[in-house]
């Protein structure tokens, strides 16, 4: 399956891809609108030193430990996505204690928030990749 | 055709489920189920009753969880007797089943001490099922005074479920710390702190006495007045089945790394096992829920013919407590020169970690929970800290601290 890889030596550390992540689950239809004046909740996050720029979102693994591990049942695959179910979430934060990737974070409402390929909101394919300007992400079989 | 039979209906019994359909579609999946719910999550109990689940969200799985993967479940009944001699079982209704291969999930029962006088004790419950969360909020009223006794994991999120629905809660416990399991002398402080700010009374250092007219004496000679007893005092892994038919038994049920225990034909999964704690190199009971549902899926995966191993259980918890959350992993380690540990102290945060022989061990984090699974996964991979740069990771949880190397594998190749 396809998933979002990323090419450290091309990112530039922007952090555009948080921006275009949060605008695309936002649900709203004005960037400015959506995140201007607000905190921001991505689910992908540019990670780094001075020297080096790298973003971090959900590996989506084979064999992934937050679902074996989620004490709601929340957390579960769907056609090799891994999906939350912010219904069933009680915030528990068990899948960060258990991420090797820390790809989950608690999310606005006391849930926990996590890259679905943006296969659940009204875009497109991946707004992190479509909107990076280096291609340093990209969205692909490997 | 492969006959299957699961002692238990928690989360490892699930595991068991989803394991042995990845390698059998066909063969036929008995479950032997106490409780009269399809699989839900144990620890959300306590969420109930804080009203942030309900009895369906509750269920693990989805309402077509037994159809999907052709289960027979058999409800209100228990397992009595195991003969491993003919592959059968006989349940509590005087039935007997016959198996090819069978896993024992049957949990563990609430320890209840015997006080003097607690048998006229008319509201008293443990906090372990569902039935126990249901009875509770039967009992009780916005003017209750609660008396939980044990100040752990269970007795806490006990008072964190009813804080909002009675009027004061009691939390005594027999040490001088709270969640004594999980924190150390440094960091409770700041969880008591916290609690005592919410409202909860503590009496740490100090046990019931006797019981006396809906009074506990306690051993301190305070009088606590309260119409509902909670005791949360531990919990005991349920191994007769096992132990009767002369298998391998210390505290838990004996497992190996395929979850099979000494028993032909049998394995065993969940809070009744004491595997191996890769953390400090020793069999230990690890009664948690994702250990529970690996610990299944292993074992059903090794029942259908597979050939799973699951050698890296650790001891972990995240557990929110009224706004604060804890996450701590691994084993603590104390009084030896050679332990180096690390603590970063504030008056509303913690992080704590234990270094022995190059790797990290175990930590303590409180209210500096992001992306702390990086840190779980040193310990479970027994990652060499010379290896990367820990200095760095300890002040921030980042990839930075990797090689490129990792990075690479981490984030450009399928994981």
């Amino acid at each position: 399956m396809k998933r979002i890889y990323v090419n450290e030596e091309w990112c530039l550390g922007c952090h555009l891809c948080e921006y275009n992540c949060a605008f695309a689950n936002s649900g709203m239809t004005d960037m400015v609108k959506a995140l201007k004046g607000k905190q921001i909740f991505p689910r992908i996050t540019v990670d780094g030193d001075d020297k080096i720029n790298f973003a971090v979102s959900c590996r989506h693994c084979r064999d992934p430990i937050c679902v074996k591990s989620c004490i709601s049942g929340a957390l579960h695959i769907e056609n090799g996505t891994i999906c939350i179910d912010k219904d069933k979430c009680v915030g528990c934060l068990t899948c960060i204690l258990v991420c090797p990737y820390g790809a989950l974070s608690a999310a606005e409402h006391g849930t926990v928030q996590k890259c679905q390929l943006c296969l659940e909101n009204s875009v497109s394919g991946p707004a992190c990749v479509a909107g990076c300007p280096n291609k340093a992400i990209v969205y692909e079989e490997r | 055709m492969n006959q299957y039979v699961i002692i238990g209906n928690g989360v490892a019994a699930a595991g068991c489920i989803e394991g042995i359909r990845t390698r059998d579609k066909s063969g036929s999946i008995t479950v032997v189920s106490k409780e009269n719910h399809p699989v839900y999550c144990r620890p959300l109990i306590s969420y109930y009753l804080e009203g942030k689940t309900d009895l369906e969200r509750i269920n693990y799985r989805g309402e077509d969880f037994y159809k999907t993967n052709k289960c027979d479940v058999l409800y209100d009944k228990t397992a009595n007797m195991l003969d491993p001699s003919h592959n059968t079982v006989s349940l509590s209704d005087g039935v007997t089943l016959h198996y090819t291969s069978l896993c024992v999930a049957a949990g563990s029962s609430p320890f209840i001490p015997r006080f003097k006088g607690i048998e006229n004790v008319k509201n008293k419950f443990s906090f372990i099922t569902l039935n126990d969360a249901l009875q509770i909020e039967k009992s009780i009223t916005n003017k209750s005074k609660v008396l939980i006794i044990g100040a752990g994991l269970i007795g806490l999120k006990c008072a964190e479920g009813l804080h909002d629905r009675v009027e004061k809660i009691t939390v005594c416990d027999l040490s001088d710390m709270i969640l004594s399991s999980i924190l150390d002398k440094d960091t409770s402080p700041i969880i008591e702190n916290h609690l005592k700010e919410i409202g909860i009374e503590l009496l740490l250092s100090d046990s019931v006495d006797y019981f006396e007219n809906s009074k506990a004496i306690m051993k301190s000679k305070k009088a606590v007045d309260f119409d509902v007893l909670i005791t949360a005092v531990g919990v005991r892994p349920n191994t007769s089945l096992v132990l009767d038919a002369n298998g391998e038994v210390d505290r838990g049920i004996l497992v190996d790394e395929h979850m099979k225990t000494s028993l032909d034909n049998v394995y065993s999964a969940g809070d009744c096992t004491e595997g191996y704690d890769a953390s400090s190199d020793r069999r230990r009971v690890l009664a948690l829920l994702p250990n529970a549902y690996m610990q299944g899926f292993t074992a059903g995966v090794n029942m259908a013919g597979g050939c799973q191993v699951f050698d890296r259980a650790i001891p972990m918890n995240s557990i929110g407590l009224f706004g604060y959350h804890i996450m701590t992993a691994g084993s603590y380690i104390s009084d030896n020169s050679s332990d180096i540990t690390n603590i970063q102290l504030q008056h509303a945060s913690a992080k704590k970690f234990f270094v022995k022989d190059g790797l990290l061990k175990g930590y303590i984090f409180i209210n500096e929970t992001d992306k702390a699974g990086i840190f779980t996964s040193l310990i479970r991979e027994k990652t060499p800290l010379d290896s990367i740069d820990f200095e760095l990771l300890k002040k921030m949880p980042t990839f930075a601290a990797f090689s490129e190397k990792i990075r690479r594998k981490q984030f450009g190749s399928v994981v």
